[in-house]
């Protein structure tokens, strides 16, 4: 598609997908809480059903609520178009879906959040799939996990629990070389502090649920795709290349060209999985995103102070925060996310397992949940929560271990966060 | 991707194309439904533009309710394209352009299809002040411009507070 006229991050977070309401002249784009659309006749209905005509059909499919979201998100990733559903998981599996089939692979860092551990470790082997779990620090290594069956590369990137950043365009290289797309998990950092497809990413995945929406809301997901992958360069994606018997016989990639991907992922994906974002849901992420880039630089600012404080105290062992210069992943900041680090980190507490308990239960601004990306400062012992069903060895590849705890640094006063800390730390230690 | 060799289009100079636009020539369309030139005649043709598809294989026969005609030299003289749109391979592309510049004295512009780019023809085409796009799809640009692509999610690039652009 042609380029448009460009505008600035601010501007896009606000404007990009929301028009003024065609019938009312609404400019705060109206909740369209409906389960179907009127068909203008029949030649209209069986357009829509063949694909000849864009338009809405059913709410599984397509609303327009959530159709804004799709385009403000996909414009802020620099993507060709977006798909949203219904939580960061799903956009997982909506990812994967057209990609893969049964003995087909995906090759992912092993640093990622604890539920996608769980979900590529185990649950995908009841589709016929499975997930080789490699050190994208050692790109031999990843290199040599890519085989024929492999058909995709995924990462995190800015992985959670955090403290490490992935070098996207490293990744993208070999994904490149070998004809598969590297899809790239930026729930953490979003689309303000990092944007992987101009780093070279194909999708990148997001759960809306965390810093897109802010204040811990909903749950949502999201998939953009780049729209620069040509699925079919070479036979490993039958789904976007091959004719679709559902469609008469259509194929995606030869019909769509660049559009492809997001069009299966609404007629393949949507109708067959089912996995679909409410016009609810949709409203609130869209009320948040209007004040990303102000949320995430608070909480960048607010990350870096508490970090750099909990690094000179005594009562803390490491804190793995990348914003801090002893991070070994410091230089890849300027690369990867000039705008900072995220506000997600952990820090291992002198004490093990037993003083991390205490500590989390004895904050009192900080909540003890498992979520991050909300305006309130978080905290999790991953090692008993989002992380428990792993192996120590996984739990130690994901920056898991038990004596570590994760904070996800919101946007209140960071003097306040910093004698939360401070008060905590006492209990847990003395 | 390579620095094209003509001048890309603002998406104002896109809308006012497509706007003043009557009449399409569609080179190399088929007639298969499931094909992707079908499916661009098909929309052009619902959304009101007269359009002529060229292809000798299927001479004579209706689609959309015009003829197809064997090639641009075949069209009567009561359709004159404002643009020619090319479904056909880039070594085809030249001889096609050059009989659309010999005939269509009013022709606006030369349309190449994605994944088709002539440099060549689109310098002759430029050459008289026909404008040239290159791997580009008109339905696509037309879907994006004027809000049927919003539906479904993409990046438009359009930007507007007004209640009609």
């Amino acid at each position: 598609m042609s380029e448009g006229p460009s505008y600035g991050f601010d501007t896009l977070q606000i404007h990009a997908g929301s028009r003024p309401d065609p019938e009312t002249g609404a400019r705060q784009t109206p909740i369209y809480q409906t389960t179907a659309y009127v068909f203008r006749n029949a030649d209209h209905a069986a357009a829509l059903f063949n694909l000849q005509e864009v338009g809405y059909i059913y709410s599984r499919l397509t609303n327009p609520t959530v159709a804004v979201l799709q385009e403000r998100i996909a414009t802020l990733e620099g993507g060709i178009g977006g798909v949203c559903c219904s939580s960061g998981h799903a956009a997982q599996i909506m990812a994967l879906f057209p990609l893969m089939g049964p003995g087909c692979n995906v090759v992912t860092s092993n640093r990622l959040y604890g539920g996608t551990v769980t979900q590529f470790g185990r649950t995908i082997h009841r589709f016929g799939w499975s997930a080789r779990f490699v050190d994208t620090e050692n790109l031999e290594e990843v290199d040599a996990a890519i085989d024929e069956n492999t058909r995709a590369v995924f990462c995190e990137s800015i992985a959670n629990p955090g403290g490490y950043i992935t070098d996207i365009e490293a990744l993208a290289k070999l994904s490149e070389k070998h004809g598969i797309p590297l899809i790239v998990d930026n729930t953490s950092a979003s689309p303000f502090l990092c944007r992987p497809i101009e780093h070279g990413a194909t999708l990148v995945v997001h759960s809306t649920t965390k810093y897109l929406t802010g204040n811990g809301t909903v749950t949502g997901g999201a998939i953009v795709d780049s729209g620069e992958f040509n699925w079919s360069r070479n036979d490993k994606f039958p789904s976007l290349s091959q004719p679709e018997s559902a469609y008469h016989g259509l194929k995606f990639h030869e019909t769509f060209g660049p559009l492809a991907f997001v069009f299966h992922g609404i007629a393949v994906g949507l109708r067959d999985l089912g996995m679909t974002m409410n016009p609810q849901a949709a409203h609130y992420t869209l009320l948040g995103i209007e004040t990303l880039s102000l949320r995430m630089k608070k909480h960048v600012d607010n990350a870096l102070k508490v970090a750099t404080w909990l690094e000179r105290d005594p009562r803390v062992e490491t804190v793995t925060y990348a914003g801090l210069p002893s991070s070994p992943y410091f230089e890849r900041i300027a690369k990867v996310c000039p705008k900072g680090a995220g506000a997600l980190f952990t820090f291992a507490v002198k004490g093990g397992y037993e003083a991390c308990i205490k500590l989390v239960e004895s904050l009192e601004i900080f909540s003890h949940v498992v979520n991050l990306g909300d305006t309130r400062s978080l905290v999790t012992h991953s090692a008993s929560t989002t992380h428990r069903q792993l192996t120590p060895e996984q739990q130690k590849a994901a920056g898991a271990e038990p004596n570590v705890v994760r904070l996800s640094i919101g946007i209140e006063d960071p003097d306040d966060l910093i004698a939360d800390l401070d008060k905590a730390l006492t209990a847990a230690t003395t | 991707m390579a620095v094209p060799a003509t001048r890309e289009l603002s998406d104002d100079q896109y809308r006012s194309l497509l706007k003043e636009t009557k009449c399409f020539a569609c080179v190399g369309v088929s007639a298969n439904p499931l094909r992707p030139s079908y499916f661009v005649i098909r929309y052009l043709a619902l959304a009101g533009y007269r359009v002529i598809p060229v292809n000798p294989a299927y001479e004579g026969m209706s689609l959309f309710g015009e003829k197809v005609v064997a090639d641009l030299a075949s069209i009567r003289e009561d359709a004159e394209p404002d643009i020619v749109d090319i479904f056909r391979r880039p070594q085809e592309v030249p001889a096609i352009v050059e009989q659309a510049i010999s005939l269509f004295p009013n022709l606006k512009a030369i349309w190449m299809q994605i994944g088709i780019k002539c440099p060549e023809a689109a310098a002759l085409a430029e050459s008289n002040n026909v404008v040239a796009i290159q791997n580009r799809c008109p339905k696509i640009e037309r879907q994006r411009l004027f809000g049927e692509l919003r539906m479904a999610g993409f990046n438009t690039r359009v930007i507007s507070s007004r209640l009609k652009i």
